[in-house]
C-alpha cells in the first residue's frame, strides 16, 4: 500500500455557470484522505459537499468547471488528465455510492446485466461476469441472488437497490470508496443494516472512505476523520470524537447545539437554532463565510479570512476566535419556563379513533393497508407515530385530515363529535379544527400566491372573515411565527425554507385548530432550521392548547417533541405508550430494533438488535403476528406456537403503556435488560 | 441579518433573474430574426392596405400593364396572370392568414387549456372518456376533417376554418395541459386548499392554472406556427378563405403551373412570404420554450 | 400480453367504426346529391329523382349506412359516382376499388419512400444533437429541421421544383415518369423530389423527440453510474441511452402518419402525381359519396393500425408496462 494519501484536495475550486454566470461552489477546500481511513463530510444543504464528492471522481456537471486548485489521487495529480486516463481510475480504483439507488440503475436493463457490465469492464468475458456478479450480491448479502439478478430496478426496495450498488461499487476492489448520503431515504432499520455492510466491507478491503452526509449521527458511527463543510469551505477538521466533542468552530459548536438529543424533552429544554440563512450560491465572501451568523463574530471577521488554527491530534479549525467558541452565547434560550406536559396529563380527551381500518382496492386484490388502528389523544398533547415505510402512517394521517375515507366502521371523534368521513362531510369549523402542516415546504404553498394571499385566505375560508378582516388576522398570525411584514407580499420562491415552513405553519393554524397533524414538518430542512420550527410548534402548542399527531422517521426528534408515542408495524400498532418507556424499554421487540438502529451522535451504542428479511408487503401479511418472520426476540421466547397462529392483541402491559405481543412484560424485561 | 437586507435582498433576487433571463433572451440571435419577422407581417396585415402604391386587386391588363410581367421598377414582383402587382398582393395578403391563425390558436388554446385542467384534475372516469374522445380527434388529418367540413358549407368561410382548426388543436394541447396538472395536482398545496373547503372551480382556476401557464403559452406560440401552416395549406387547396381578399396559398395554387415555363416570381414570392412567417413564428416560439425550461 | 393486444385491436376496430360512422353522417350533411351534380341544374325533375332512385340516394340515412356497412365487409365498396359508365337507370359505377387501388398504389409508394428515409435520418439528427447539447451542430439541426417543419409540403414542393428541377435541372418534376414502362431506379429519380417535401416537414417533430429523449437520458442518474463504472461517453449513449430514448420517439413517429397524409394531398396534386391526395380532393368536390367513404375507411385504418402497432411496440419495449401487463 502507498504511502501518499488515497485523497488530495489542495485549495480546491469548482465553480457552476448558472443563466450565464460562474458561480464559486468549492471555495479554494483542502482535505487529505489517508489508505484505508474514512474521513466524513458533513454539511448542511448547499455547503458543496455533494461536488467535493463528484470532483473526487473527476465529474462535474454539464455546467461545471475546476477554477483552481488541484486533485490528487494516491500521489497522482488528477486535475486535468485526459478521459481515457479517468475513465481507468473510475473503472479499477475509485467507486461511488450514490443517494437514490434505485433512480442509479437503468430501468430498461436488468439488474444482472448492469452489475456484470463492471466486471466486463475490467475485462472478464461475459459468462465469468455472469458468475462473478452473483457472487458479488451474495457478498452483500442478498438473499436469493439469482431471483435479483433477474428483476429490474424498479422492482427492488430501497434497501436492496443499494445493496446492488455497493456490490457494482466494490466489485473492482477499489482503493477509495465515495459514498454521497447513502442512507438517505431509507428506513432506520434499512440504514442501520447497509451501514453495518459497508463498515463490514471496509474492514475486508481496507479501501478508504470518503463519506458524505448530513446527519452527525452517521458519521460518528461510520469515520474516523470528519471535516465540516458550510457554503463552501472547510471550517473544521479533526478525529470525530474531538470535533464533536470539543468543536472548535461556532458553526460546529451551533450545529451540534441544533440536535434533540437523548435527555432533552420539550418539556424543559428548548433547542438552540443558528439565526438567518446560508449565503446564496456563488456569494462573494471576502471575509470568514460564516460571519453573517455568528455570535462571536468580530469586525475583523468581515474583511479578512481566517486562516486554520491547528489544535491537538490533527483537529484544526478556521476561526480566528476559535477558543471562545465552545462557550458562545446561545441563539435561544436554553430552558422552558412553562411547564407543558404537565397540563397534557390532567386536560380532558380531545380526539379517539376507535378500530381505523382503510383497505385501498388494486388490480390484484384488496391491499388492508390499516387494520383496526385504536388510540386516543388529550388536548394539549402530542402523539408521536413512528413507522417505516408500509406502515400506513401516512394513510393513518389522510383518513383523520378526511382527505381519504376510511372502511366502515371506523370512527374518529372530536370533542365528542363524530368526524365526517371525508371533507365534504365535514363542516368549516369541523375542517378548520383538524389540520396538517406538510413535510415538503415548497410543495405545501402556492409558489404563484403571496405569502399574505396564502394566509389570509385560509382565514377568510376556515374563519368565517371578510377579506380585510382575514388580512388583518393574517398579519397578527404571520407576525407571532416570526415572518417579518416586509416579507408579507413576497412569493414563496423567495423564502427559505424556514420562512416557508413557517407561513405554512400560519396557515394550518389559521382556523384555530384543536388538532394539527405534522406530516415529518423539520425532514425537508437543515438542522439548523429544524430547531428553529421545532421551538416554534413547541410554543404554538403551550400557547394554543393545541394537539399533535407528529410524524417522523427521526427518532431523536420524535422523542423530544412527543408526550406519548405510537409505533406502528404493517398497518397495526405494536407498541403505545409514554415517550421514555417507547424509548428506553423494556418495549416490543419491533421499537426495540427501531430504537437500536438509531446512530447516536454522543457514541452511546445500544445493543443492535436486527431484524432478518425485508418488510413484508401489506397485500400478503404473514399469518399470527405479522412481524413473526422478522422478530429478534420470538426463538426461545417460549410463545413461538403463538406467534406464528394467533395475532396478539394490542393490551395495557403496565398502566398506560400497550404491547401487541405474545411475550409478556416480565420477560421482555429480562431479555432486553442485558 | 436584518430584516431590511432580507427584503432587499428578495426584491433583488427577483430583478436579477429576470434581468438575466432577458439578457439570455435578447443573446439568442434565432429569438431575434424571429421577433423582426413577425413585427415586420403584423406590421403588413394592419397597415399594409395604406401603404402600397399599386391597388392589389387591380386588374393591370385593363389598364394595359402586361400579365406575367417580370419582376421591374414598378412591379417589384412582377405581375399575376390578371396583371394585378405581385409585391402588393404578398403584403396585403399577409392580413387574412395572421388573423385567422391568431383565432384559431385561440380558440384550440382557450377550449384545450379548459379540458385539460378539468380533466388532469378530475381523473377517474370523466378523464378516461375525454381522452378517448380526443384520441378519436386527433386520429384523423386536420386537412380531412377541414376539407368534409368547409365543403358542407360551400367552401369558403373563414369562421369555419378557424373553428376546426381550433377544434383540431384542443386535443393537442388539452393533452399538454393536462400532463402539467396531473403533476401540479400531486403537491400538497392543492390537498392545503381542500383543507380549507375550497371548491373545484376555485381550485382549478386559481390554484392551478397559475402554475400551469408557462406550458400553455408555449405551446400557444407552437400551435400558431401550425395554424399558419395549416389555413396556407388549406387555401393552397381552394378552401377556407372567402375570395376577394388576396392570400398566399391560392396566389400559389393559381399561379404554379407556371414555374414549368420558368415564370417564377408569381408563385415564389407568395411562398417564400408563407415560408417566412412560418418560420419567423417556430424561431419565438423556439425562444419562447427555452427561456421557460431555464 | 396477448390480451392487452386484443383489447387493443377491438378498441382499435370499434374507433375506426366510429370514424366511418361519423364521415358518413357528416358528408351526408352537404348540400346538394350526387344525383343533380351529375344531371347539372337544369335536368328534369323526373329525371333527378329517377337516378336517386337508382343510386340509393332517396332512402333514409340510416338504411343508406347499413347497407355501406354490410357491403364494405363483404369487400363491395360500391359504384363510384363520378367515374361511371353506361346508361341511366341501369347499374353503373365504376366500382370503387378500381378507382382507389391504383392511386393507393401510388401514394403507397411515395409515403413508404419519404417514411423509410426521413425516420432513421430524423433520429439520427436527433441522437447527434442530443448528444453535442448546446454546441453548434445541435443548435443548427434543432433550428433548422423545427423551421422547416413548419413550412407546409406544398410551399417546399413549390420551391424545390423551381429551384431543384427548373433552375437547376438536377431532377425531374414530374413524379409520374412518361416512360411506359419505368424501371425501378427511374421511378425513385422521380419519386426524390416529392418525397422531399415530405421529408423536411417530418424531419423536425422526429428529430426533436429523439434529442429530447437523449437529453433526459444523458441528465438521469443511471447514466451518471455508467459514466462513473468507467464507461466512454460513446458506449454509455448507445447501452444506455438509446435504449431509453427510443421509446419515446416511436410514440411520435406513430403519430406523425396523419400528418404525413395530409402533407400527400398537396404534394401530389404539385407534382401531378396520380395518387390518392387529389381523389380525395375531387371526391369531395364531386359529392361521391361511395369514393369518400372508402377513401376515410382506409385513412382511418391506416391511422388506427399504426398507432395500434406503436402501443404494442411501446409496451412491449417497455419493461414496466410489460410486467404490468404479465401480472
Amino acid at each position: 500500500m502507498s504511502t501518499q494519501p488515497a485523497l488530495e484536495l489542495r485549495d480546491l475550486r469548482v465553480a457552476y455557470r448558472v443563466r450565464g454566470i460562474d458561480r464559486e461552489v468549492l471555495r479554494g477546500i483542502s482535505l487529505s484522505i489517508q489508505p484505508g481511513e474514512a474521513y466524513g463530510l458533513v454539511g448542511e444543504s448547499g455547503c458543496g459537499k455533494s461536488t467535493a464528492a463528484f470532483a473526487a471522481m473527476r465529474y462535474l456537471p454539464r455546467n461545471g468547471s475546476i477554477t483552481g486548485g488541484s486533485i490528487h489521487f494516491e500521489g497522482q495529480d488528477i486535475t486535468s488528465i485526459g478521459d481515457d486516463e479517468i475513465r481507468e481510475l473510475r473503472t479499477n480504483a475509485i467507486s461511488m455510492v450514490y443517494q437514490n439507488p434505485i433512480a442509479a440503475l437503468n430501468p430498461t436493463i436488468r439488474v444482472g446485466k448492469q452489475v456484470a457490465e463492471v466486471f466486463e469492464l475490467l475485462g472478464k468475458p461475459s459468462d465469468e461476469a455472469h458468475d462473478l456478479s452473483l457472487a458479488a450480491l451474495k457478498r452483500v448479502q442478498i438473499a436469493d441472488a439469482e431471483a435479483v439478478l433477474e428483476r429490474y430496478p424498479h422492482q427492488l426496495s430501497g434497501g436492496m437497490a443499494q445493496r446492488v450498488i455497493i456490490a457494482m461499487a466494490l466489485a473492482s476492489n477499489p482503493r477509495l470508496l465515495v459514498l454521497d448520503e447513502p442512507t438517505t431515504g431509507l428506513d432506520a432499520t434499512v440504514e442501520a443494516e447497509v451501514l453495518d455492510l459497508v463498515r463490514e466491507l471496509r474492514a475486508e478491503t481496507g479501501t478508504a472512505v470518503l463519506f458524505i452526509s448530513h446527519n452527525l449521527g452517521v458519521i460518528r458511527t461510520m469515520c474516523d476523520r470528519v471535516g465540516v463543510l458550510y457554503a463552501g469551505a472547510l471550517v473544521e477538521e479533526g478525529p470525530t470524537d474531538e470535533v464533536l466533542h470539543k468543536p472548535n468552530h461556532p458553526y460546529t459548536v451551533g450545529l451540534l447545539r441544533c440536535i434533540p438529543r437523548g435527555g432533552l424533552h420539550k418539556q424543559t429544554d428548548r433547542l438552540d437554532t443558528i439565526p438567518g440563512t446560508p449565503p446564496p450560491l456563488g456569494a462573494t465572501l471576502p471575509g470568514c463565510v460564516f460571519v453573517d451568523r455568528c455570535a462571536i463574530a468580530k469586525d475583523t471577521c468581515r474583511t479578512t479570512p481566517p486562516n486554520f488554527v491547528e489544535l491537538a491530534n490533527g483537529h484544526r479549525a478556521r476561526c480566528a476566535f476559535h477558543e471562545q467558541a465552545a462557550s458562545m452565547p446561545r441563539a435561544v434560550d436554553g430552558t422552558r419556563s412553562s411547564g407543558i406536559g404537565n397540563s397534557a396529563s390532567s386536560s380532558s380527551e380531545l380526539l379517539n379513533i376507535s378500530k381505523l381500518s382503510k383497505t385501498f382496492a388494486q388490480d390484484s386484490g384488496d391491499v388492508r393497508v390499516l387494520t383496526e388502528v385504536s388510540l386516543s389523544l388529550r388536548k394539549g398533547e402530542t402523539l408521536g407515530l413512528v413507522g417505516e415505510s408500509g406502515s400506513g402512517k401516512t394513510t393513518l394521517a389522510k383518513n383523520l385530515l378526511g382527505i381519504t375515507q376510511p372502511d366502515a366502521g371506523s370512527v374518529i371523534t372530536l370533542d365528542g363529535k363524530t368526524l365526517g368521513a371525508t371533507l365534504r362531510d365535514r363542516s368549516a369549523s369541523e375542517v378548520g379544527a383538524v389540520q396538517i402542516v406538510f413535510q415538503n415546504p415548497d410543495s405545501a404553498l402556492n409558489r404563484r400566491h403571496t405569502v399574505m394571499r396564502i394566509v389570509a385566505r385560509a382565514i377568510e375560508k376556515l374563519a368565517g372573515k371578510s377579506r380585510d378582516e382575514a388580512e388583518d388576522t393574517a398579519q397578527v398570525l404571520l407576525n407571532d411565527m416570526s415572518v417579518d411584514p416586509i416579507l408579507h407580499s413576497v412569493k414563496p420562491t423567495q423564502l427559505s425554507g424556514g420562512l416557508k415552513q413557517r407561513v405554512a405553519i400560519a396557515r394550518s393554524f389559521a382556523g384555530r385548530p384543536q388538532l394539527v397533524v405534522c406530516d415529518e414538518p423539520t425532514s425537508a430542512l437543515d438542522v439548523s432550521v429544524q430547531a428553529n420550527i421545532l421551538n416554534l410548534l413547541v410554543d404554538l402548542q403551550s400557547k394554543e392548547n393545541v394537539s399533535y399527531v407528529f410524524i417522523s422517521h427521526d427518532l431523536g426528534v420524535v422523542r423530544y417533541i412527543s408526550d406519548r408515542i405510537a409505533v406502528l408495524y404493517l398497518g397495526r400498532i405494536m407498541e403505545l405508550g409514554s415517550a421514555e418507556t417507547v424509548f428506553n424499554g423494556p418495549h416490543h421487540p419491533y421499537t426495540e430494533a427501531l430504537v437500536s438502529s438509531v446512530p447516536a451522535i454522543d457514541g452511546s451504542q445500544r445493543v443492535r438488535v436486527r431484524l432478518g428479511g425485508e418488510v413484508p408487503s401489506p397485500a400478503n401479511p404473514p399469518q399470527g403476528c405479522v412481524l413473526n418472520p422478522r422478530c429478534p426476540r420470538m426463538a426461545g421466547s417460549g410463545v413461538e406456537h403463538l406467534c406464528t397462529s394467533v395475532e396478539p392483541d394490542l393490551v395495557e402491559a403496565e398502566p398506560g403503556h400497550f404491547l401487541r405481543c405474545h411475550i409478556p412484560l416480565a420477560q421482555l424485561r429480562q431479555i432486553q435488560d442485558k | 441579518m436584518t430584516t431590511d437586507t432580507l427584503k432587499q435582498s428578495a426584491a433583488a433576487e427577483r430583478k436579477k433573474i429576470r434581468k438575466e433571463r432577458f439578457a439570455q433572451l435578447r443573446k439568442n440571435k434565432a429569438f431575434i430574426v424571429g421577433a423582426v419577422i413577425l413585427t415586420f407581417w403584423v406590421l403588413c396585415a394592419l397597415v399594409g392596405k395604406f401603404l402600397v402604391r399599386i391597388n392589389p386587386d387591380e386588374l393591370g391588363f385593363l389598364n394595359g400593364v402586361e400579365t406575367d410581367l417580370a419582376p421591374n421598377a414598378t412591379n417589384w414582383f412582377g405581375t399575376d396572370s390578371n396583371g394585378r402587382d405581385v409585391f402588393s398582393r404578398v403584403i396585403v395578403g399577409s392580413r387574412p392568414i395572421i388573423v385567422m391563425a391568431t383565432l384559431a390558436t385561440v380558440l384550440g388554446t382557450v377550449l384545450g387549456a379548459s379540458i385539460g385542467l378539468v380533466s388532469g384534475y378530475l381523473k377517474g372516469w370523466f378523464d378516461v372518456i375525454v381522452m378517448r374522445i380526443l384520441d378519436a380527434i386527433s386520429a384523423m388529418p386536420v386537412l380531412v376533417l377541414a376539407l368534409l367540413a368547409l365543403s358542407a358549407v360551400g367552401g369558403s368561410s373563414s369562421v369555419v376554418t378557424i373553428c376546426i382548426i381550433g377544434f383540431v388543436f384542443t386535443p393537442i394541447i388539452a393533452r399538454t395541459v393536462r400532463a402539467a396538472v396531473l403533476n401540479e395536482a400531486e403537491l400538497d398545496y392543492v390537498a392545503a386548499a381542500k383543507l380549507r373547503t375550497e371548491r373545484m372551480p376555485h381550485i382549478l382556476f386559481k390554484e392551478i392554472l397559475p402554475n400551469v401557464l408557462p406550458p400553455i403559452i408555449v405551446e400557444f406560440t407552437v400551435r400558431l406556427g401550425y395554424a399558419v401552416f395549416a389555413i396556407a395549406t388549406l387555401s393552397f387547396l381552394g378552401v377556407g378563405v372567402e375570395l376577394g381578399s388576396p392570400n398566399w396559398g391560392s396566389q400559389v395554387a393559381d399561379h404554379y403551373n407556371l414555374i414549368f415555363s420558368g415564370l417564377w416570381w408569381s408563385t415564389i414570392f407568395p411562398a417564400g412570404a408563407i415560408a417566412t412567417l412560418a418560420i419567423g413564428i417556430n424561431l419565438i416560439a423556439d425562444g419562447v420554450t427555452e427561456a421557460f425550461e431555464l | 400480453m396477448g390480451k392487452y393486444v386484443l383489447k387493443r385491436i377491438g378498441l382499435a376496430l370499434v374507433t375506426i367504426f366510429l370514424i366511418t360512422a361519423a364521415i358518413f353522417f357528416m358528408t351526408h350533411v352537404l348540400p346538394g346529391n350526387p344525383a343533380e351534380r351529375i344531371l347539372g341544374n337544369t335536368a328534369e325533375r323526373a329525371n333527378v329523382i329517377a337516378l336517386e332512385k337508382a343510386l340509393g340516394v332517396d332512402k333514409p340515412l340510416l338504411t343508406q349506412y347499413w347497407k355501406w356497412l354490410s357491403d364494405t365487409v363483404r369487400g363491395d365498396l360500391g359504384g363510384s359516382i363520378q367515374f361511371s359508365v353506361g346508361a341511366i337507370g341501369t347499374e353503373f359505377g365504376t366500382p370503387v376499388t378500381e378507382v382507389l387501388l391504383p392511386a393507393l398504389g401510388y401514394s403507397l409508394r411515395l409515403a413508404a419512400f419519404a417514411f423509410i428515409f426521413v425516420v432513421p435520418l430524423s433520429i439520427a439528427g436527433g441522437v447527434l444533437a442530443g448528444v453535442n447539447r448546446g454546441k453548434k451542430i445541435d443548435r443548427i439541426l434543432t433550428v433548422g429541421g423545427l423551421s422547416a417543419a413548419v413550412v407546409p409540403e406544398f410551399v417546399w414542393a413549390v420551391i424545390l421544383a423551381f429551384v431543384v428541377g427548373v433552375q437547376l435541372g438536377w431532377l425531374p418534376v414530374n413524379a409520374y415518369p412518361d416512360s411506359p414502362d419505368p424501371g425501378f431506379f427511374t421511378v425513385i429519380h422521380h419519386l426524390i423530389l416529392p418525397a422531399l417535401a415530405l421529408m423536411l416537414v417530418l424531419f423536425g417533430y422526429i428529430s426533436r423527440i429523439a434529442r429530447a429523449g437523449v437529453i433526459e437520458a444523458y441528465d438521469s442518474d443511471y447514466v451518471r453510474t455508467a459514466v462513473l463504472k468507467g464507461l466512454s461517453q460513446r458506449k454509455a449513449v448507445t447501452r444506455h441511452i438509446l435504449r431509453n430514448a427510443l421509446l419515446p420517439t416511436i410514440a411520435v413517429v406513430a403519430s406523425q402518419v396523419p400528418y404525413l397524409i395530409g402533407g400527400l394531398v398537396a404534394v401530389e396534386i404539385v407534382f401531378n402525381y396520380p395518387g390518392f391526395g387529389g381523389l380525395l380532393l375531387d371526391s369531395v368536390n364531386y359529392r361521391d359519396y361511395p369514393v369518400l367513404q372508402a377513401s376515410v375507411l382506409i385513412i382511418g385504418t391506416v391511422i388506427v393500425t399504426v398507432q395500434l402497432i406503436a402501443d404494442v411496440l411501446f409496451a412491449v419495449l417497455n419493461p414496466r408496462i410489460r410486467q404490468k401487463l404479465e401480472q
